[in-house]
């Protein structure tokens, strides 16, 4: 009777867990939405791009030339694109309006002009 | 005493024009032990040598030697003249990049004053990692005193990414170990240490880090380039103060959409260029800026 006690306690806490988690365990299992783009002298492609609000999504960048950079500062995000490779740079946006993005990397002659939108909706 | 009263007649002069004086001083209270005398020195920022844009600069090959004429035409010569980078407008070709770096040596080399310093900015060394730079000017990142203060010239452009890497900031944690904590010193660097506006741009990766170690002395004052336009700001006890460019004035962060040159206003030419003149006073520290037009 003791032992069943103990397992039936047990379980009756590890039951509250997760349904005081499951919510959130739900949300990080959730998959984020894949955003491909290509980064050359001096433009992103696509350069606008339309997001959810608290919807993950991760940006695959590439790059078509030299190295460049994929900043989000109004999101503390960023990453570096090297030729060859696939950049994974994860974010959820938080906030709704237009942020900028842009090449972090100084990449040339067009670098100042690099940059994109990105427009958080609700 | 002479050299505060020339100091105001001057201003006087340049006050119809626009000029304004901003003091950055010491801690309150601050008494620093350093010796030294009162001097003054002359700032030249962004001139972009081989910039072509009529629509916001149709003196493109005019204003930096104009800049010279008015320097060597200044009623007492500076003690030395600094340029905070950007000394030639970027180009993908290393031997134009070259040839511009040649042309701008040969301008300012009609500067009446001998001592002259450079440093680059993003557009001079980002794309070879401040090669071509070196080979005309030398070191990228380098330290001088004079009259009592001690100048650490800080390199936040050679690296693309915009930091200036754990290297020079060693480099810079050990030069700063070797000043009294009441120094008087000047940092010149060409992008701001802070994040004044990252959206443009306008920042220094690791700039923070750099921060923390000047903030270990009292007497710490920043002048720096990049921005195209005045901009004073302080961080803790550090004062930051940006230059304004001789090529094109940009907008105030996050006035417009982007960040586009100001087009030239044929009503007020070279209106928003200019450069500076700082006049160090030893005690009690402080440095009284002058803006000055370009014509």
């Amino acid at each position: 009777m003791q032992v069943s006690r103990r397992f039936l306690l047990r379980a009756a806490v590890a039951a509250g867990v997760l349904a005081a988690t499951g919510p959130f365990v739900a949300l990080a299992q959730a998959k984020p939405r894949i955003i491909k783009m290509t980064a050359r002298k001096f433009t992103y492609e696509p350069a606008q791009v339309t997001l959810k609000l608290n919807q993950p999504v991760v940006f695959q960048l590439t790059t078509a030339d030299v190295v460049m950079g994929f900043s989000v500062p109004d999101f503390a995000v960023r990453g570096t694109i090297i030729p060859g490779q696939v950049t994974e740079v994860p974010m959820t946006p938080t906030k709704v309006g237009e942020f900028t993005f842009l090449c972090d990397v100084f990449c040339g002659s067009g670098h100042e002009n690099m940059e994109g939108t990105l427009r958080v909706v609700a | 005493m002479e050299r505060r009263g020339f100091s105001r007649r001057e201003f006087m002069k340049l006050a119809g024009l626009g000029g304004v004086v901003i003091v950055s001083g010491s801690m309150p209270g601050s008494a620093t032990a350093a010796a030294g005398t009162d001097f003054y020195f002359v700032q030249l920022s962004d001139c972009h040598w081989g910039f072509e844009g009529a629509a916001v600069n149709p003196d493109a090959r005019g204003t930096l030697k104009k800049a010279v004429a008015a320097v060597n035409g200044m009623s007492r010569q500076p003690d030395f003249v600094m340029f905070t980078g950007d000394l030639t407008h970027t180009t993908d070709d290393p031997k134009e990049r070259r040839q511009r770096l040649t042309e701008f040596r040969e301008i300012v080399s009609a500067l009446n004053v001998k001592q002259v310093r450079f440093m680059p900015g993003e557009h001079d060394a980002s794309l070879d990692n401040g090669k071509a730079f070196k080979e005309f000017f030398g070191e990228t990142h380098y330290t001088f005193d004079h009259k009592g203060v001690h100048f650490i010239v800080v390199d936040n452009v050679s690296d693309p990414t915009a930091a200036i890497g754990d290297e020079q900031l060693e480099w810079l944690r050990a030069d700063l170990d070797k000043q009294p904590k009441d120094a008087r010193i000047v940092v010149f660097t060409h992008r701001p240490l802070f994040d004044l506006y990252p959206q443009w741009d306008w920042a220094t990766r690791d700039g923070a880090r750099a921060i923390a170690l000047l903030q270990t002395h009292d007497n710490v004052t920043v002048f720096y380039g990049h921005i195209h336009q005045e901009h004073h700001f302080m961080t803790g006890n550090i004062a930051h103060h940006s230059a304004k460019s001789l090529i094109f004035a940009l907008p105030v962060a996050a006035s417009q959409p982007k960040r586009l040159p100001i087009p030239w206003d044929a009503n007020a030419p070279y209106k928003g260029l200019g450069y500076r003149e700082i006049e160090a006073e030893a005690a009690p520290v402080k440095y009284a800026i002058t803006e000055l037009p370009v014509a």
